[in-house]
């Protein structure tokens, strides 16, 4: 690791940055969440940043809600760390103002006057270069001649917002042709776009996601950004074998026949249909999401798949997660 | 922030909604649509509760019983929008064929959150101050990508349609026609909070009503001695930052913008009192989940702190217990015995396990609803099943809409 670490620090811009977004509800905070607990169990020293305001990553690993500093939230098994930070875009461009320009009265009066508000809020692409360019800093940080972190997880804005968001300096060229906010949108855009960059996307098996996620790829693969993999999560692993859903459906097992065996069993033989009729349901329900499954493997991208857990996301789930995005080969 | 008027802008007197009653229990889908008092319907809710589906079954559901409906959707999944007949975006509410009876019809619309600001520039701004803000591009940002646009404009569609509809109404003295609508069912953005889209028309003024944008403004018409040193600092800070070209174009920006200010405040407080008026109803969508349910009281809280009359919950997608007279325990004894039975067998425990399963989700899904409603005994509330594939035609959007009146799916 160390060796190896050295060298790919000599070569590389900056350590390895995993990008995670999905559409709404979908639980990409989660899945981002459960990538830098993979790591770390690998033994990664891990860096998880969100960037909406959410504070969706204190939630999931239960502490209190995380200021802009860089914390430590967890430890993976095998002796790596996950570290987390919550980016602000104000307070990232008074620090950028303060780094570059020692603006510290200057800074004050830009707030007094609301222009930081009016900066990060509806200036073109200035809020996502603030927020991008934190994460820049840190994939970049050195320790000496290894990069600070391993990786660098980011819990990125929706798939609807995904590529422009990632795309920083197309925005900015529009606004800022000149000058140090154009400067660093142009080498953000060079992290975003060289091979240790990966961009995954979650999603779920129904219609509205799936089609998302083709668009998001689509628009991924159009401007050069790396797409790493498609992320089913919350998948329900189906009570129904194949062969039983095709007896379901074509109606091989009749009513009769699963009344004769639920009165072998001394249960209510009149529960048949309804159990017929559930069984259906779930067959259709599964038809669709195969359906779905097929178009999203279509586009090439490796599929891996996270299950529904019952119970709820707590820490011991995260660790469940983890496994399996080891498992299907993400992490 | 300036008073919000509380009186209907309409000036209709106030009237009590039967489902607003103080008493809870089920809520009466089909007493709201014949309600022709109810001139509003807004579905409210968390992302990804089936909110746009529950919007247009509801507009549907109306329009067979007699009324005359323009639905309003936000980002329809591309099978609903077909099934509406909304193969493009063009802002404009388009007939659907096939809905309506006994004189009812169903209008439909996608909003295209661009479009909608556009237009409102060029309503209120001169052709060539309009052309100057439209390619402008801190107004491009705000009108394309500043979080809160979206919800905004959905209120501003709103408040257009409504005036539509409204002018109508006053005109008919010499008008014999009808008006387009007598009923509009608006579908909510799917935002990051269900509360986003009551806070955005606020965040959206008060950025635009900022200090900055004033200062911004002085120069080019207040008098000199408003340059004060604090704004050398941060207009020398900002050319040093972004280039000096960036500074004309913001204040190209505002000093185009100052002309709508007022318009846009004005409006935005309009349209909330619309919202707190007593022909429109609202309804909170939730799914059986306890985040979205937590969501869910938040909202009929904050909807009873802003005066705004909320018409019931739905529960969206519950889960049926499934076939009565099995207890899970027992299904889950037997499917384990059948495991190792014959084909038959073994496929009937599958069976039983599935059951199983169903009968947990079952219940977790009736405590959730269970502690809302103890939570909020006066918000009538309704459950509506999950359907096993989706929606995507008007005979689906029926069903759903008969399902939210508490028909039952057997006899629909």
């Amino acid at each position: 690791m160390c060796t190896e670490g050295r060298y790919a620090a000599l070569v590389a811009l900056s350590t390895q940055l995993h990008v995670v977004t999905g559409k709404g509800g979908t639980g990409k905070t989660t899945v981002a969440a459960a990538l830098a607990t993979a790591l770390a169990d690998a033994g990664q020293r891990v860096l998880l940043c969100e960037v909406e305001g959410r504070q969706g990553i204190a939630q999931l690993f239960d502490v209190p809600p995380l200021p802009y500093e860089e914390r430590k939230v967890a430890a993976g098994l095998g002796g790596g760390e996950v570290f987390a930070l919550a980016v602000d875009p104000e307070a990232a461009l008074l620090e950028y103002l303060d780094m570059y320009y020692r603006l510290g009265r200057a800074g004050k009066a830009l707030d007094r006057f609301g222009v930081i508000d009016f900066a990060t809020t509806i200036a073109p692409g200035v809020r996502d270069v603030l927020l991008t360019g934190k994460v820049y800093e840190a994939a970049r940080r050195r320790d000496g001649d290894q990069f600070a972190y391993d990786a660098v997880i980011l819990d990125a804005p929706p798939t609807g917002r995904i590529t422009r968001f990632l795309n920083v300096n197309a925005e900015v060229a529009g606004l800022a042709k000149v000058g140090p906010v154009r400067k660093q949108a142009d080498s953000i855009m060079r992290m975003m776009h060289a091979p240790t960059t990966r961009v995954h996307v979650v999603t779920l098996l129904e219609e509205m996601p799936v089609q998302e996620t083709l668009d998001g790829i689509t628009g991924l693969r159009r401007t050069g950004l790396p797409v790493g993999n498609i992320i089913v999560n919350l998948v329900r692993t189906g009570a129904l074998s194949p062969a039983t859903q095709e007896a379901v459906g074509s109606g091989d097992l009749t009513t009769d026949a699963v009344a004769a065996v639920l009165r072998a069993v001394a249960l209510d033989p009149d529960a048949a249909p309804a159990l017929l009729d559930a069984g259906r349901a779930s067959r259709e329900r599964q038809l669709l999401q195969d359906r779905q499954s097929a178009r999203l493997r279509a586009t090439g991208v490796p599929v891996a798949t996270l299950p529904l857990l019952r119970d709820g996301i707590d820490l011991g789930a995260l660790y469940e997660l983890a496994r399996a995005l080891r498992d299907e080969g993400v992490a | 922030m300036t008073a919000r008027v509380r009186t209907s802008p309409t000036g209709r007197p106030g009237r009590p909604r039967a489902a607003n009653g103080a008493t809870g229990g089920a809520l009466d889908v089909d007493a709201l649509l014949a309600d022709r008092g109810v001139e509003i319907i807004v579905c409210c809710g968390s992302g990804g509760v089936g909110k746009t589906t529950t919007s247009a079954a509801l507009a549907l559901r109306a329009a067979e019983q007699g009324r005359r409906v323009c639905v309003l959707t936000i980002d329809p999944a591309r099978r609903l929008a077909q099934s509406l007949g909304l193969t493009e975006l063009d802002n404009v509410p388009r007939p659907v064929e096939g809905a309506g009876a006994d004189g009812g019809s169903l209008d439909a619309m996608m909003l295209d959150m661009k479009r909608t600001f556009d237009e409102v520039v060029e309503a209120h701004a001169s052709p060539e101050k309009a052309a100057q803000i439209l390619s402008n591009p801190f107004y491009m940002a705000l009108s394309s990508s500043f979080a809160g646009t979206q919800e905004y404009m959905a209120m501003e569609k709103l408040g257009q349609l409504h005036g539509q509809a409204t002018s109508f109404i006053q005109d008919r003295a010499e008008d014999t026609s009808d008006p387009p609508w007598d009923l509009i069912v608006v579908d909510t953005p799917p935002s990051r909070s269900a509360l986003d889209f009551l806070d955005a028309p606020e965040r959206l003024s008060s950025l635009l009503d900022g200090r900055f944008v004033r200062v911004m403004l002085a120069p080019a018409k207040g008098p000199a001695k408003l340059f004060s040193a604090g704004l050398g600092l941060v207009t020398g800070a900002l050319n040093k930052l972004l280039g000096a070209q960036v500074l004309t174009d913001v204040q190209t920006f505002v000093a185009a913008f100052d002309t709508l200010f007022g318009g846009f405040r004005q409006r935005a407080e309009s349209t909330f009192a619309l919202l707190q008026a007593p022909q429109t109803a609202f309804l909170v969508v939730a799914a059986p989940e306890s985040v979205a349910m937590r969501e869910a009281a938040y909202f009929v809280e904050r909807l009873a702190g802003e005066g705004m009359p909320l018409a019931g919950l739905v529960v969206n997608r519950v889960h049926p217990g499934g076939a009565p007279g099995i207890g899970s325990v027992e299904a889950e004894a037997a499917a384990h015995k059948l495991a190792n039975g014959d084909e038959a067998e073994q496929q009937v425990a599958e069976l039983l396990t599935l059951h199983t399963e169903r009968r947990r989700t079952a219940a977790r899904e009736t405590r959730v609803t269970k502690s809302f409603r103890a939570a909020h005994p006066s918000v009538p509330t309704m459950s509506v099943p999950a359907l096993a594939g989706d929606v995507h035609d008007l005979e689906s959007l029926r069903l759903i809409g008969a399902l939210l009146a508490g028909e039952d799916e057997a006899t629909s």
